[in-house]
């Protein structure tokens, strides 16, 4: 185990081989399935993750097919699954699709792809320490997330069927057993499901911030870690302040719902035609505690992205990032503001018009860092040697759709606009564009970049740069257009817009926007087959394909049980692209120049 | 590179022409609230077009190929001085020019205080239709139902031309009330009672939505608002208290809505 202290490096190697032979004696299952190490986890998450990436997106295109089709009779799928209604998707059926396509793309795909996949592959890698601090808890967090998965599947099965309240489960809908037919066991499901992969967010969280903390390299100063590493470190720490909220939430709407008690549903209603047998709730208080944590999860499912997109860009841009610093402050303005506007998702639900004005200031002004942010990255390009390669192109699509993202929040932080593009689709094409065009194309450049050290080979530059341009095309005919869609009053969560006279003539539109999702959705197999194939197939590599510097491209790839065969030291940041002290184009954090003053000592803090 | 150009191209579309508001809006408020989004839309679309031009011209600029080395630089002091106070500013200034159509939506003390002493009705919201009970011509309002009172389901009469309220309630979920040509939305929220101010300047029938999730049936949950001209509200509430009170008897309809206004 690393520490700073130097004369423990003659130790640490011991340690090391002493972790080689212990590896050698494990068997399949301690080494495949219940595996301790760090890598394994991170493999095991990532293709967990992309399945569910899968089932989401099937999910998804049945809303689409719904929302072009209306009432018409689903192909390949419809007469399998609802041959009752002449296999047409139900309006009961409807309501399910959405809430479970946005709670599978949260909570199995893009939080656990982006902590669970990523943070765990790449914290003890990047920061040169030969596995996480509790080796253990780490294969509990991945192995939590089943029991989720199970209770999230299997709901659609269950009397009544899966949650369809939302992914937000807004109480009094999610309170109340009869108010809809998700509303049943489908919703006591979705909350036991959640407080797994809480209990998966929350184990992770806690090793990754120990890790961060203890078990730096020697010479790896907090101002040496690469962004990824203190995205992760952020995160870690919104998910420790933030998640407890969430599951204490749960709890009580689990309480309401099976034990009587009374948190969220006020009395006098009649639900149903029949009247509810508690009361003396306030159903406006799940929304707040539902985002004191929801909101801050969003910034969980962009902020590591954030940090890889960086590492991308000064990698393949052949130059240091630029303004490292106010990028590392930038991402911590953003995780502590983002505490503070929870309130701007509930404008329209009757609280306090003062708290509007409030959560309108704060929320507006979290555009700042994001803008500093993106203006760093074009820093970075500028001045460059740009290549063009898939974590390249993708780390783009990530700047390129972010702006889009974040401007589109702009209008919906303004409270009086936000009257009117509220719960249409507005909000729908804004955290798209976020969390698809921003996040989703920055796991897709990770996983080409980081694919070589986890496998030892690559992936197909062609089918990659082809994946990239559909998905890229696909993604904003689908999203864009819904910006329109919003202006225009389209409200979401509708099982048939075109009941409203006002919304018929987007029908048209609407059925652009399918064939463009459907051809967004058959992109993503070019991934997943060009995955799959180079695992056994792809091009051999060497420790260092792309010319980087951080202490991963140090080990072997893949790098063995323990990761580094030579303890690293670092000696200097991890963006010294372009170094006029060395010929190379790239300076490796643990290469020792004995002429670099400043940083021969690898104890001192630069500057 | 092919990202900003598609960027840029897929903006240009966006000004496409009945992919836009429901039509002018036929509230004051509404107007304000449209000129604040033109506001905003001209200033990220500014932004927009330079980043993503910004971007497109850099990766040209710096990714023909040709291999020269990078520059060797770590940021700019300067740089992340301004553009981080010049965002600041601009950001600043569209919060707080959003507060007072905000107030006036929405802070109670800033309401027409006639509209305010007689609402309208009142509206409770339920699975999946919108309830509207009226006072007896001539009376307000009151909390609890009154025997006079008037009902009706998904047709909300109001006179066109001056500032109304409704009291919004709801009885099972959560509910949106939503007029989209008036640019109004107030969720209905159980166990609480919201007053909702609008001003429809436009005669006729418009559509109400519900907006936020309720059910199976949220889809057709759909109602509409009637703006008339004073004397035809006066009309259409006499009309329905007429037809509430009918008990088939041909002599007695006159009478009862009579001894029930005094």
């Amino acid at each position: 185990m690393s520490t700073l202290n130097p004369a423990g490096l003659a130790t640490h190697e011991h340690e090391v081989a002493h972790a080689h032979a212990a590896h050698h004696e494990i068997g399949f299952v301690r080494k495949y399935v219940f595996s301790t190490d760090h890598k394994i986890i991170g493999i095991q998450f990532l293709i967990t993750t992309l399945i569910m990436f899968l089932v989401g997106g099937s999910l998804a295109l049945g809303v689409r097919w719904q929302l072009a089709f209306p009432w018409h009779e689903m192909p390949i799928v419809g007469r399998m699954l609802f041959s009752a209604q002449g296999g047409a998707i139900s309006p009961e059926f409807y309501t399910m699709l959405f809430t479970m396509h946005a709670t599978v793309m949260i909570f199995l795909v893009i939080i656990p792809i982006l902590a669970g996949a990523f943070g765990n592959f790449l914290i003890p890698l990047q920061i040169g320490a030969d596995d996480m601090a509790f080796p253990t808890l780490n294969m509990l967090s991945y192995w939590f997330m089943w029991p989720a998965i199970a209770c999230f599947m299997s709901s659609f099965f269950v009397e009544g069927g899966a949650a369809a309240a939302g992914w937000t489960s807004y109480a009094t809908l999610s309170a109340i057993p009869q108010a809809a037919p998700g509303s049943g066991l489908g919703q006591t499901m979705w909350l036991l499901g959640v407080t797994f992969v809480g209990f998966s967010s929350m184990l992770g969280s806690v090793n990754y911030m120990t890790t961060i903390i203890n078990m730096r390299a020697p010479g790896m100063t907090l101002f040496r870690m690469p962004m990824t590493i203190w995205a992760m470190f952020i995160t870690a720490i919104l998910q420790a302040f933030a998640l407890p909220v969430l599951t204490a939430a749960g709890f009580m709407l689990l309480f309401e719902r099976t034990l009587g008690m009374s948190f969220f549903v006020p009395g006098g209603l009649v639900v149903n035609n029949a009247p509810a047998t508690i009361g003396g709730g306030q159903a406006l208080l799940w929304q707040h505690l539902f985002w004191f944590y929801s909101h801050p999860a969003v910034y969980i499912m962009i902020l590591p992205a954030m940090g890889m997109v960086s590492d991308m860009i000064s990698c393949f841009a052949r130059k240091p990032l630029f303004g490292y610093r106010p990028m590392v402050y930038s991402i911590a303005a953003i995780a502590g503001l983002g505490f503070i506007v929870w309130g701007h998702h509930m404008f329209t639900s009757g609280m306090n018009p003062a708290l509007g004005m409030t959560f309108m200031v704060s929320t507006i002004m979290i555009a700042l860092p994001s803008a500093v942010k993106t203006f760093n990255w074009l820093g970075t390009l500028w001045g460059g040697n740009i290549q063009f390669t898939v974590p390249m192109l993708n780390a783009i699509g990530f700047v390129s759709m972010f702006v889009v993202g974040g401007l589109s929040g702009i209008f919906m932080a303004a409270v009086p606009v936000d009257i009117h593009i509220h719960d249409t689709y507005f909000i729908v094409a804004h955290f798209h564009y976020v969390l698809f065009g921003a996040t989703v194309f920055g796991v897709f450049g990770a996983i080409h970049f980081w694919f070589p050290k986890m496998f030892g080979r690559m992936m197909s530059e062609s089918v990659g740069k082809l994946h990239f341009a559909l998905s890229f095309i696909g993604f904003n005919c689908t999203f864009f257009p819904m910006h329109m869609l919003g202006v225009a009053g389209f409200p979401r969560r509708l099982a048939d817009p075109y009941n409203y006279p006002y919304l018929e003539h987007l029908l048209p539109l609407n059925q652009f926007i399918t064939y463009s999702a459907i051809l967004m959705g058959t992109a993503q197999l070019l991934l997943v087959g060009n995955f799959a194939y180079s695992i056994f197939r792809g091009r051999k590599v060497g420790r260092n394909p792309w010319n980087a510097n951080s202490l991963e491209w140090t080990a072997p790839s893949p790098p063995g049980h323990g990761n580094f065969d030579i303890p690293p030291v670092v000696y200097r940041g991890p963006y010294e692209y372009a170094s006029p002290l060395v010929d190379e184009d790239y300076l490796m954090q643990t290469r020792f120049l004995p002429h670099e003053d400043r940083h021969a000592d690898p104890y001192a803090e630069p500057h | 590179m092919i990202g900003a150009v598609a960027a840029v191209g897929s903006f240009a579309v966006s000004p496409a022409m009945q992919w836009w508001f429901p039509g002018p809006s036929l509230s004051p408020l509404g107007r304000q609230i449209d000129d604040l989004f033109y506001l905003i839309l001209v200033i990220t679309a500014v932004t927009f077009v330079g980043v993503q031009a910004a971007l497109g011209y850099i990766l040209w600029k710096y990714g023909s190929g040709t291999g020269v080395r990078g520059v060797f630089t770590h940021g700019s002091h300067t740089l992340e001085v301004v553009w981080s106070i010049v965002p600041a500013g601009i950001l600043l200034f569209i919060a707080l020019y959003q507060m007072d159509v905000w107030a006036k939506f929405r802070v109670k003390s800033l309401f027409d205080p006639d509209a305010l002493a007689r609402p309208v009705a009142e509206v409770t919201a339920r699975q999946f239709e919108w309830r509207i009970r009226y006072p007896a011509p001539g009376k307000v309002l009151q909390d609890t139902p009154q025997f006079d009172d008037l009902y009706t389901v998904n047709d909300l009469h109001v006179t066109s031309g001056k500032p109304v309220v409704i009291r919004l309630r709801s009885d099972d979920v959560l509910h949106s009330f939503y007029l989209p040509h008036l640019r109004v939305k107030q969720d209905a929220v159980p166990g609480l009672v919201i007053p909702v101010w609008f001003q429809c300047d436009k005669v006729g029938e418009h559509e109400l939505v519900c907006a936020e999730l309720c059910g199976w049936g949220h889809y057709k949950m759909k109602g509409q608002l009637t703006a008339q001209r004073e004397a035809d509200f006066q009309k259409y509430l006499d009309d329905l208290s007429k037809r509430q009170f009918d008990d088939g008897v041909p002599s007695a309809p006159k009478e009862e809505p009579q001894a029930a206004a005094q």
